[in-house]
C-alpha cells in the first residue's frame, strides 16, 4: 500500500531537466488567463456602484447605490420585479416540463439499443447545431396564426427547443450507469410502478437530474432572440431588460442590471463546480456529437 | 405484447414531438416563408425571389457577401482562439499547486454566464474609456482616451471575436479537463521515462489525446458563434453586420418582403452552419484516424 502511494508523487526521470524556469512561466501565464477571464466580472462591480468616474480614473472616487436603487425602484421606467417574475416562471415550468418529458427519451437512449438510434440522436442533437434564428422566424408567423405569439406559454414552448438537447444529453449519462435490477426486485416484492419510481428510481438518479434541471433552468434564463421574436416585446424577460440597458448607454444601470441576471449563474457554477471538473456523464454526452 | 413492443417509441415519443413539431416545423414553414409561401395573403406561389433578392440585388447584395465574411471569419477566429486557449489553460490547470480550487473556479467563472453578459462585459473593458484604457491612461501610456485603439464596435468584429473567447474558453476548458483526468499520467510518466521532454510529451502525447473532445467542443462553439445574435448585435458595426443580425433587422421590419428576405438570410445561415459542421466532423474524423 505504502509503494503504492508513494509511486504517485513525481518522481524524476530522465524527460525533466532542472528548471526553476517553468514553475515560473507556468504561473504567469495561467495567472493572466485567469485574470483576463475573470476581468469582466470585476469590471461589472465597478460599473455597477460607480459614480461620476470620470476618465483615466482607474477606480471611481465616488462610490454610490443610485443604479440599485433605480432598477428596483418601479417609478423609474424600469420594471425589474416584472421581469425577474416572468424570468422565473418561465424558466422553472420549462425546466420541470423539460424533466418529465425528457426522462423516458434519456432512458431509452442510455439503456438500450433500438433501430433508428443514431437518427434519434442526431434528431435530438440537432438544435444545439441548427441557430435559433433559423427556426424560429418560422414559428413566430406559425404561432401568431395559433395565437400563442406574445404569451408566455408561447415563449415556454419555444424555450423547450434548446433546453431538451442539453437534459436529453446529460440524463442519458446518468441512466447509461443505471442499474434497473433494483426495480424488478421492487416489483416482484409486490410495489407498483409509481411506488418503484418514488422510492428506487427517483432516488438513484436525483443528482443527475438536479444537474441536468439546473443547465436546463440556465438555457432557458438565458435566452434571448427567441424570447424576443416569440414573446414580441410583450414578455419582457431579463435578458431583455440586459440588452436594452446596455444599448442605453447607462453603464452603471447595464452593469446592476446584468448583476442580477448572472446571480443565479453563478449559484449554479458553485452547486455544479464539482460535478463539472469530474468525469461526467454530461461532458461524455458531448463526445456523441 | 402490446407494452413490450411499444415501449421504446412512446418513451421517446414527447421529445420527439418537440423536435419535430416545434423544431423542425419551424425549420419547414421558415423555408416555405423564405421560398415566398404566404397563405395569409393568399399566396402560394413557390419562387426564389427572396434568395435572389439578398444574395445579388443591387440594393442587398454587397450588404450580404460582405456580411458573409464577416460571419465567417468571426466564427472561424472564435473557434480557433477558443481552442487554443482552453488547451494550454487546462493543461497549466491540472498540474496541482497551491489555490487550485479557486483557479479552477475562476477558470469556469463564464461558462453559465450569457454571452450578452460577456458582450457588456468587453464593453467596460475594451471600449475607448473602458477599464483597459484607464489602466493605459493611469500609466500615461496614452493621453486621451480615444487614443486607445477601437476593439469593441469596429469594423474586423475584434469585439466580438474577443466576446465568444472569453464565453467559450471555459467550455472547451472543461472539456480538455474530464479528458485529462480520466485518462491520469501514466500515458505522460511512460513518455517521460522514455526522455520525452515537456514539448514532445504535449505535441505527441497529450495533444493527440485531448483532440478528440476539443472537436467536438469546437464543432458546438463554431455552430454558436455563426448563428448566435445578441452579441454581434451589440458589439457589432452596422456595416458589415454578420448575418444573424441582418436576418433579425430584416425580419423585424414591418414591410411584408422584408421579412420574407430576412427569413431567406435565416435559412441560409442555418444551411452553411449545417455543412460547415457536416464538413468540420469528416475532415476532423479522418484526421483523428490517421492519427
Amino acid at each position: 500500500m505504502a509503494s503504492a502511494s508513494q509511486s504517485k508523487k513525481p518522481q524524476k526521470l530522465p524527460g525533466d531537466k532542472p528548471s526553476w524556469l517553468w514553475p515560473l512561466f507556468r504561473t504567469s501565464v495561467l495567472g493572466f488567463i485567469l485574470f483576463m477571464l475573470s476581468f469582466p466580472i470585476i469590471a461589472f462591480f465597478i460599473n455597477a456602484f460607480a459614480f461620476r468616474w470620470f476618465y483615466p480614473q482607474l477606480f471611481p472616487k465616488n462610490l454610490s447605490m443610485d443604479a440599485w436603487e433605480n432598477i428596483f425602484n418601479p417609478a423609474s421606467g424600469v420594471d425589474l420585479w416584472g421581469a425577474l417574475s416572468t424570468s422565473l416562471f418561465i424558466a422553472v415550468t420549462v425546466t420541470l416540463v423539460s424533466l418529465i418529458i425528457g426522462m423516458p427519451t434519456a432512458r431509452a437512449l442510455g439503456m438500450y439499443k433500438f433501430k433508428g438510434k443514431r437518427i434519434v440522436e442526431f434528431l435530438i442533437l440537432a438544435p444545439i447545431i441548427v441557430p435559433g434564428i433559423a427556426y424560429v422566424v418560422g414559428l413566430n408567423i406559425n404561432f401568431l396564426q395559433l395565437g400563442l405569439a406574445s404569451s408566455v406559454f408561447g415563449v415556454m414552448l419555444v424555450h423547450l427547443i434548446p433546453v431538451m438537447p442539453y437534459v436529453v444529453l446529460t440524463l442519458s449519462g446518468v441512466f447509461a450507469n443505471y442499474n434497473a435490477d433494483f426495480e424488478l426486485q421492487a416489483r416482484t416484492l409486490g410495489a407498483g410502478p409509481i411506488a418503484t419510481f418514488y422510492h428506487v428510481t427517483l432516488p438513484a438518479i436525483f443528482p443527475g437530474l438536479v444537474v441536468s434541471g439546473l443547465f436546463a433552468f440556465l438555457v432557458s434564463w438565458s435566452q434571448y432572440i427567441l424570447t424576443l421574436l416569440i414573446g414580441g416585446g410583450k414578455v419582457q424577460t431579463i435578458p431583455l431588460l440586459v440588452f436594452t440597458a446596455a444599448t442605453s448607454g447607462n453603464n452603471a444601470r447595464a452593469a446592476a442590471i446584468s448583476l442580477v441576471f448572472i446571480a443565479p449563474a453563478v449559484l449554479i457554477l458553485i452547486l455544479t463546480s464539482r460535478f463539472l471538473s469530474g468525469r461526467s456523464g454530461a461532458i461524455g454526452g458531448l463526445g456523441k456529437v | 405484447m402490446f407494452w413490450e413492443r411499444f415501449r421504446i417509441p412512446l418513451m421517446l415519443a414527447p421529445t420527439l414531438f418537440v423536435i419535430i413539431a416545434l423544431f423542425m416545423g419551424g425549420l419547414i414553414y421558415g423555408l416555405l416563408q423564405s421560398l415566398g409561401w404566404q397563405p395569409i395573403i393568399d399566396n402560394y406561389d413557390i419562387n426564389l425571389d427572396a434568395y435572389a433578392n439578398v444574395m445579388f440585388s443591387e440594393r442587398y447584395a454587397n450588404e450580404f457577401w460582405q456580411g458573409l465574411a464577416l460571419t465567417l471569419w468571426v466564427s472561424l477566429a472564435s473557434t480557433f482562439f477558443t481552442s487554443a486557449i482552453a488547451i494550454i489553460g487546462a493543461l497549466l490547470l491540472r498540474e496541482s499547486f497551491f489555490g487550485k480550487k479557486v483557479a479552477s473556479f475562476l477558470f469556469q467563472l463564464n461558462l453559465p454566464i450569457p454571452p450578452i453578459v460577456i458582450g457588456i462585459g468587453m464593453l467596460f473593458l475594451f471600449s475607448q474609456s473602458g477599464l483597459i484604457s484607464r489602466i493605459g491612461g493611469s500609466l500615461d501610456l496614452i493621453e486621451r482616451s480615444r487614443d486607445f485603439p477601437i476593439l469593441v464596435k469596429d469594423h474586423l468584429g475584434i469585439g466580438i471575436i474577443m466576446a465568444y473567447v472569453w464565453k467559450e474558453v471555459p467550455f472547451i476548458g472543461v472539456i480538455v479537463l474530464a479528458v485529462l483526468q480520466s485518462l491520469g499520467a501514466d500515458f505522460e510518466d511512460v513518455a517521460r521515462s522514455l526522455g520525452a521532454n515537456r514539448w514532445q510529451r504535449f505535441r505527441h502525447v497529450i495533444l493527440p489525446l485531448v483532440m478528440p473532445g476539443v472537436m467536438s467542443g469546437s464543432i458546438i462553439v463554431f455552430a454558436f458563434t455563426f448563428g448566435s445574435f445578441e452579441v454581434p448585435a451589440l458589439l457589432g458595426v452596422s456595416f458589415p453586420r454578420v448575418l444573424p443580425v441582418m436576418a433579425v433587422r430584416f425580419f423585424r421590419n414591418p414591410d411584408l418582403n422584408s421579412r420574407v428576405e430576412g427569413t431567406a438570410v435565416a435559412m441560409i445561415v442555418a444551411l452553411i452552419a449545417l455543412l460547415l459542421v457536416l464538413a468540420y466532423m469528416w475532415v476532423s474524423r479522418r484526421a483523428v484516424r490517421q492519427e
